[in-house]
């Protein structure tokens, strides 16, 4: 990328829960004030902040709560979890540009005990910049949830290649037991077996059980974004961004997927790993863990296989070898994941992704230069200074 | 009589003729009409020319089930039983969402060649629904 190198350097979050007990406001602001506090810096510095269309609390709410100075960049992103990682590529695009010096991405919800996004017509989710158009296309016929979405578009991938809910299965008790060694996942301590996930209840069947399904949360995560120079004098070793693009391509919508054609492919995370490995000049081979968005279980399939770590349709053979354990070829989702440690919409994965690049995992990879962070619409490559 | 609790359609400027056309029990699409692109969903552009001369086009109805779920939990919203959520290819070239019914799900197989009924929702209006070609 053009411009100066970036970095994150501060990451930042509240305790994970499904009953907060506060506002949505104070969540935000919290996490962005444990980012700085990371990093190192004072609040009022920030002069970026960032965060999804979803993101109830107002920018100007978080300016009174941190006191920050003047505020000189601010932009929104759409689409849902797609904008998780986006964040990341539009804060680093503006501190490469010099719009700003310090840019916060934020997102903060009361995701279970406000509102329910795995509920019927969840408040929100239609909003413009939703990224979906089941609001007008699967309501009327039942398809109500972002759960029946996602498998009705994961379904033809899954019977082009035999892969099975058993097979979707293996990768849920991979992550939950990341999550029962992580203490600030919600199923700390609680890790399954392929039976408990064969025996819980099915969401929609024949696709995902529940235990394909991410959590619904209540919590915040920040992420803190300078320049690479600035973040060498703060107090975290920095976790450099090495590329960082968006992909939205034609006639692909979020979850709601039906339109592009091949269901079999992913052609949004194939469009991100195109560009980052050419903004890079690395490949899957250079990529020692990744925080892939993990909605729901087949999700995660996909993107191994976009991305290149597995061959297409052999995303559920790399699981069941063990690949994506300590160990294995490539550890993923090493927090526990959406599914494991907390729905804050993507963004603690991309702080897992930081402490996978310091060296401070609960679930520490080993020998870590470049971490991938993708939430398919989006994707970063983050690696050490 | 049964009454229908199938929620009703969200109609916008740009789909209202789509739920018009359900209601006259008839599958229309928007098609462009200086190049004759056929999209869906309907866009008040033409992806392909750009004109913005839009015609409406009935559709033969007829088309492949690509893919087929079942929502049990949370139960969907204004179903008494779940119904079969399923992806369309209609002959024509275009993708929809919709249910499959008047067929058992052990009957059903990828590729079944369906064709269009309509089923009546909570406010009187209608929604397109596939059944197996008899």
């Amino acid at each position: 990328m053009a411009g100066r190198e970036t970095a994150i350097a501060g990451i930042g979050q509240t305790e994970f829960s499904k009953r907060s007990g506060r506002s949505e406001l104070q969540l935000a602001a919290e996490a962005v004030k444990a980012a700085c506090d990371d990093a190192g810096i004072a609040p009022e510095e920030i002069d970026g902040l960032i965060t999804f269309t979803l993101d109830p609390s107002d920018e100007i709410g978080l300016i009174r709560c941190l006191g920050i100075r003047d505020l000189a960049f601010t932009t929104r992103i759409p689409g849902g979890g797609a904008a998780s990682v986006a964040t990341i590529a539009q804060a680093s695009a503006a501190v490469a540009s010099g719009a700003a010096e310090l840019v916060v991405c934020w997102r903060a919800m009361n995701e279970r005990s406000q509102y329910r996004f795995g509920q019927p017509q969840a408040g929100g989710m239609f909003a413009p910049g939703s990224g979906t158009s089941s609001l007008l296309w699967c309501m009327p016929f039942g398809a109500q949830t972002p759960g029946s979405w996602a498998a009705l578009r994961s379904r033809p991938y899954m019977d082009a290649f035999g892969v099975t809910n058993r097979d979707l299965g293996r990768l849920s008790v991979v992550q939950r037991a990341y999550a029962a060694k992580n203490p600030a996942a919600w199923f700390f301590e609680k890790p399954i077996t392929l039976e408990d996930h064969q025996a819980s209840r099915w969401v929609v069947e024949p696709v995902l059980r529940l235990l394909d399904c991410c959590q619904e949360s209540d919590g915040g995560v920040a992420l803190l974004v300078t320049t690479v120079e600035r973040a060498k004098r703060l107090r975290q070793p920095p976790a450099r961004i090495v590329a960082a693009t968006q992909s939205i391509p034609f006639d692909v919508e979020v979850i709601s997927n039906y339109y592009h054609g091949d269901l079999t492919v992913m052609p949004e995370a194939e469009g991100t790993a195109a560009r980052l490995w050419r903004q890079s000049g690395l490949g899957p081979q250079h990529i020692q863990a990744a925080m892939l968005y993990d909605a729901f279980t087949p999700q995660v399939l996909m993107q191994l296989e976009a991305f290149g770590f597995a061959k297409r349709g052999e995303a559920k053979d790399f699981i069941a070898a063990g690949e994506l354990e300590l160990g294995g070829r490539l550890p993923v989702n090493t927090h526990g994941g959406l599914l494991g440690e907390a729905y804050i919409h993507g963004m603690n994965s991309i702080a897992e992704g930081v402490r996978q690049v310091r060296g401070a995992s609960t679930n520490q990879a080993k020998g870590v230069e470049h971490v991938l962070v993708s939430c398919a619409m989006a994707g970063a490559i983050l690696g050490r200074v | 009589m049964v009454t229908a609790t199938r929620p009703d359609p969200v109609e916008t400027p740009d789909t209202a003729f789509f739920w018009a056309g359900a209601a006259r029990g008839e599958l229309v699409g928007l098609a462009c009409a200086d190049c004759g692109d056929l999209s869906h969903p309907p866009r008040p552009m033409c992806p392909r020319c750009h004109s913005t001369r839009r015609v409406e086009r009935r559709l033969s109805g007829r088309g492949r089930v690509l893919t087929w779920i079942f929502p049990r939990h949370p139960a969907p919203i204004g179903f008494g039983e779940a119904p079969i959520v399923a992806l369309i290819d209609l002959d024509e070239g275009i993708r929809l969402v919709s249910n499959l019914v008047d067929v058992e799900a052990g009957a059903l197989l990828a590729g079944m060649p369906v064709e269009v009924t309509f089923a009546p929702t909570a406010g009187g209006k209608a929604v397109p629904v596939f059944r197996p070609v008899r």
